[in-house]
């Protein structure tokens, strides 16, 4: 089955991924994006319900690391590369309303 | 005296530094220079720090002098892809949204390279965040194929990959996700390996798709590729993705040959190439046939997936990998009245064209009513491909296939067309689906002078085979 | 023994409650960095590459968190299995990578269940592990998120293990909720999992609550109330939420499927206003890493440690009191308490003496416990059960067995308890009222005030070798007797 997107995909798409998209923009993504999803169409023509999926190639378990106190980073170093700070604190705008 | 040190590899290097018949310092002047010729036209590099290489280069003399004895790559002048986090260079993925950003930690393979004594020069340019194959998506440069300006270099690591052929360095790191360090070495005309899912720690390097992504060398010689290997495989406890193997003995192997090895030549991946390609591929099948190499003919047409999968699976880890660039703790911020808008906004600003598509195609793949149509059928493609792989080492040590479907293209040739510019990657996006090795290796030019790569793939942890049949090429087609 | 009272919203209703407990796991480091899990510590202290999402950070798990899962899971009775990560993507500013690593589809304990002490039982879901968020303080506007001029975040939370245990919604009344959450609460301490500390969000809870007429079996739509973090809160929350809802079915009103969140100024729930899409969190696994696979020997060996819980106490309490009631068995089945009850239930003490002692002296003592130790209250309570000491003698005993580390043959001499049981004390009582005659008639006749007068007698020629309670007792039994034969 071929999946079509649309101007409304994208535009919601992009609001999930935290883009802003001009019109323009979003005219063209729909395009390209049906394009590469038409690529991706040549999965369904093999009938793969017999393959399980895979999500990594690794297959070992339990990696885990001992419950050890491991030195950190320096708080002023960290505030200094971030866009904003106060307070020892990281600084952002509010999180409710609009503008 | 500096062209004649640019010819040396590794270990010639190191021999000469041993006998004090060259010192570091000299090493890195006849870099410095071939930088000063080479870098305004081929454009590798995103930051480049020579004072503190020839301080690190100085120093090792002096410890040198003193007796003391250096690690592996001891004044090798080396380069690493701008999506490795160092200490002492910005690390930007060649993005805007992280412009200036400088780690506050360094990979694991950059402390590797630390200890054997490598002397970084520098970042390279890539594709941002690595999305690309031709290195022409870097927010900041277009890097030129040194054997002509007007092409691309490859991509994504094509800045290493430029680096190391234009000689301004003589090895350099890469990664891997869907063939971003085969690729530019076949295009660039060196040599480049994607080691074993696991082999390299990951950590610290800029994720695209963490379940895909391998750091790996690109160097000029089969056997410096192999050093340089050598020197960051190996368990890493913060990478819960990396295996506990030691790391293989590359070099003390190289020249055994292969006798006896069954090599199997992948057909349908043979005829997606231009005959070129396929006349360059055809002479390294021939070199191996006549050291002894058992060949035969296979067709692996689950491979032709393997593109379909990749382009679902990779854009979906890196619509969540990428998330954190928020404008939040690093990098870019763009104002905004709310936290949403000012996310909104940096993140508008900060990723590239390209970026933007592959995040959004990702964020299509997982979202609701899409993820077992996309997501879950593209696992189902790895596990078709990885058991074709299973069937084929069966009967084979190792395949044959090209690298790249064709030699480097033009700059602006694929850039309007992502559809053609993914095609680039069907010969090695497999081994990144299944998560084994694959090298790739210089197999002679086309009719334009432009190099031509043959691709060796291998089973998981295969690394030492794939070097000895790699180095039967080198050798067989000199 | 269920004892189970359910209380509905209104006449003819009653609540679907199901709770998601969040509880942070007592580990030395984060659940996947090893910098400290420390609480109340200056802002971003706690802080490296892994959790505070820096690129090209790896998470590693911590070995530590996956072990109180396990006995968590055990406790709950639940089944441990092979489990995976996976990436739940939102983006919010607390959250340093945008997405939080939780487990989705097969969480490391799932189907088990907990039983309370009204005998309900309850069903867990799944027990999951998950990584805590950072904390935001919020500047301007009375330092509320709405009202915020803007906001700062501390770190040193992001990445604090949790463990997330999700009932089914089988919780009948906010009572039971209480009950719920103070039984799983004993629990994860009792393993030593959590410190239980509500009050500083080491177990935060979350409430789904939805009404239905009594008799309907169709779940209906329900709400989510956030962060509910006492249990004065939740029973609050959950009562407030439910007239709510009756009334909104009651007037034929919309009931919408919302987030809401507790006002505990105002005691009312509203809605959380926040602008968020249609909850799309493109759950996928994990590649960071590999799932975890609990080694079944290991679960035995952790089966084999798992702590007395308080449904065992019951059950044994349960088997030689069964009339006893609810207020005295979850007195007495406290981890401060129990080991001397248990102590006397072995010795053969009298259980409801036992109890009763427990629960009226010895809970009163728990603060300056001291010197008694459980071997100690049963050689008391042994002395009260032969009848060598009175009731109020054994109460002057046991306080003093607290303060005095000596032998209790030694402390009862020093006390000067030789007289003691009821017998004795009402033949010294006897003896004294003989020798007042006239006052013994005018308290006869029903003058109570003489009663002090002699009492006093008693006390003067006895001292301590009776307690006043008990020479009282005697006092009260002598005119008994004394009126039924005149009569
Ligand atoms: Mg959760
Ligand atoms: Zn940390």
């Amino acid at each position: 089955m071929t999946y079509r997107i649309d101007q409304a995909d994208v535009a919601h798409i992009a609001k999930l991924a935290r883009l802003s998209l001009s019109d323009d923009e979003i005219d063209s993504y729909q395009n390209s994006l049906s394009r590469i999803l038409e690529v991706i169409d040549v999965m369904n023509s093999e009938d793969l319900s017999g393959f399980a999926p895979m999500d990594h190639p690794l297959e070992t378990v339990n990696l885990l690391r001992e419950d050890l106190v491991v030195p950190g980073l320096d708080r002023a170093e960290v505030l200094e590369a971030a866009p904003s700070a106060e307070d020892n604190y990281f600084r952002v705008p509010r999180i409710l309303g609009s503008s | 005296m500096n062209d004649e040190i640019l010819d040396w590899g590794i270990r010639e290097l190191q021999r000469r530094l041993e006998s004090a018949e060259v010192s570091a310092v000299e090493v890195l002047e006849a870099y410095q220079e071939q930088i000063a010729i080479q870098e305004p036209e081929v454009d590798a590099f995103l930051s480049l720090d020579l004072e503190a290489a020839r301080r690190r280069a100085s120093y090792q003399d002096e410890r040198r002098a003193r007796g003391e004895r250096l690690g592996r790559l001891a004044g090798v002048p080396v380069v690493l892809k701008d999506n490795l986090c160092t200490i002492n260079f910005p690390t930007t993925a060649a993005s805007k949204i992280l412009d200036g950003w400088v780690p506050p930690y360094n990979a694991t393979v950059v402390d590797r390279l630390d200890e054997e004594d490598a002397i970084v020069l520098g970042k390279t340019n890539l594709d941002e965040f690595a999305m690309g194959s031709s290195t022409e998506n870097s927010a900041f440069k277009i890097t030129r194929n040194p054997h002509d300006l007007d092409r691309v270099p490859g991509g994504s690591s094509g800045g290493s990959a430029a680096a190391v052929a234009s000689r301004m360095a003589l090895a350099g790191l890469g990664s891997d996700t869907g063939g971003s360090i085969r690729q530019p070495a076949a295009l660039t005309g060196i040599v480049g390996l994607k080691p074993t899912y696991g082999r390299v720690s990951r950590y610290g390097l800029l994720a695209f798709a963490s379940s895909l992504d391998q750091i790996g060398p690109l160097a000029a010689s089969v056997e410096d590729t192999a050093l340089v290997a050598e020197c960051i495989m190996g368990h890493d406890p913060r990478d819960a993705t990396s295996l506990q193997e030691a790391p293989p003995q590359l070099l003390g192997s190289l020249s055994q040959g292969v006798q006896g090895i069954r090599i199997g030549v992948v057909t349908n991946l043979i005829e997606a190439a231009n005959p070129e390609v396929q006349a360059g591929v055809e002479a390294a099948i021939q070199a191996l046939a006549r050291a002894g190499a058992i060949v035969e003919e296979v067709a692996l047409k689950e491979l032709a997936y393997g593109l379909a999968a990749y382009y679902v699976v990779a854009p979906a880890e890196a619509s969540s990998n990428l998330a954190r660039y928020d404008g939040v703790r690093y990098g870019l911020r763009e104002p905004g009245v709310t936290v949403e808008e000012m996310m909104i906004a940096t993140r508008t600003k900060g990723f590239g064209p390209e970026v933007k598509r592959r995040i959004m195609l990702g964020t299509y793949a997982l979202s609701a009513g899409y993820y077992d149509a996309f997501y879950v059928t593209a696992q189902r493609v790895r596990t078709f491909v990885r058991e074709a792989f299973a069937r084929a080492y069966v009967s084979f040590d190792l395949l044959i296939a090209p690298t790249s479907p064709t030699t480097a293209f033009r700059i602006g040739e694929r850039s309007n067309d992502p559809v053609e510019m993914y095609r680039s990657d069907v010969c090695t996006i497999p081994s990144n689906l299944s998560g084994d090795p694959a090298i790739s290796v210089p197999a002679g030019v086309d009719a334009d002078g432009l190099p031509i790569g043959v691709q060796l793939l291998g089973p998981a942890l295969s690394e030492q085979v794939l070097f000895r049949a790699a180095f039967v090429i080198e050798e067989g087609l000199h | 023994m269920s004892s189970r009272t359910i209380a509905g919203p209104a006449r003819g209703w009653e609540y679907v409650i199901g709770l998601e407990v969040h509880t942070e796991l007592r580990t030395a480091t984060k659940l996947f960095c090893g910098c400290p899990n420390a609480f109340g510590e200056e802002p971003n202290t706690s802080i490296c590459p892994v959790c505070l999402g820096l690129p090209g950070s790896l998470p590693v798990m911590n070995a530590q968190a996956v072990d109180f899962a396990i006995r968590v899971g055990l406790a709950l009775n639940a089944t441990i299995q092979r489990s995976q990560f996976h990436r739940k993507n939102y983006f919010y500013p607390d959250m340093p990578k945008d997405f939080q690593i939780s487990q989705y589809d097969v969480p490391i304990n799932a189907n088990g269940h907990l039983e309370l002490p009204s005998g309900a039982v309850i069903g867990i879901e799944r027990a999951h592990l998950e990584e805590d968020t950072g904390k935001l303080v919020h500047r301007g506007g009375g330092g509320r998120i709405e009202s915020a001029e803007y906001s700062l975040i501390d770190y040193n939370r992001s990445g604090v293990p949790l463990l997330e245990i999700v009932s089914a919604p089988d919780i009948r009344d906010p009572e039971e909720a209480k009950e719920y959450v103070a039984e799983l609460r004993s629990i994860l301490v009792a393993v030593g999992a959590s410190d239980g500390r509500m009050e500083e969000g080491s177990l935060r809870v979350d409430a789904n609550v939805s009404v239905r007429p009594v008799g309907e079996t169709q779940m209906r739509t329900r709400v989510e109330i956030k962060n509910l973090n006492s249990l004065r809160s939740l029973t609050r929350a959950l009562e407030f939420e439910g007239r709510r809802q009756v009334q909104l079915y009651e007037d034929g009103e919309a009931m919408l499927q919302q987030t809401r969140f507790w006002d505990e100024a105002r005691a009312v729930t509203g809605a959380l206003r926040l602008k968020e899409e249609a909850n799309d969190y493109r759950y996928f696994p994990e590649p960071d890493l590999p799932p975890v696979a609990p080694d079944p020997l290991v679960i035995e060996a952790r089966r084999s440690e798992l702590p007395e819980f308080l449904s065992t106490r019951r059950a044994q309490l349960a088997d030689v009191l069964p009339e006893l009631s609810r207020d005295l068995r979850e007195t007495v089945i406290t981890d401060e308490c129990w080991p001397y009850l248990r102590a006397a239930l072995d010795a053969n003490i009298t259980p409801h003496r036992a109890v009763a002692r427990c629960a009226n002296e010895l809970v009163a003592l728990l603060d300056e416990i001291g010197a008694l130790s459980p071997s100690r209250f049963v050689e008391v309570l042994a002395l009260e059960d032969e009848g060598k000491l009175g009731a109020s003698q054994v109460k002057v005993l046991l306080r003093e067995a607290c303060l005095d580390p000596l032998a209790i043959p030694e402390l009862v001499a020093k006390l000067g308890f030789t007289a003691s049981d009821a017998d004795a004390v009402k033949a010294m009582v006897a003896e004294v009222v003989a020798s007042c005659t006239q006052e013994w008639s005018r308290y006869l006749a029903g003058d109570e005030k003489v009663a002090g007068f002699l009492l006093g007698q008693v006390m003067r020629r006895y001292g301590r070798q009776i307690s006043g309670s008990d020479a009282r007792q005697a006092l009260t039994r002598l005119a008994e007797e004394a009126r039924a034969e005149s009569s």
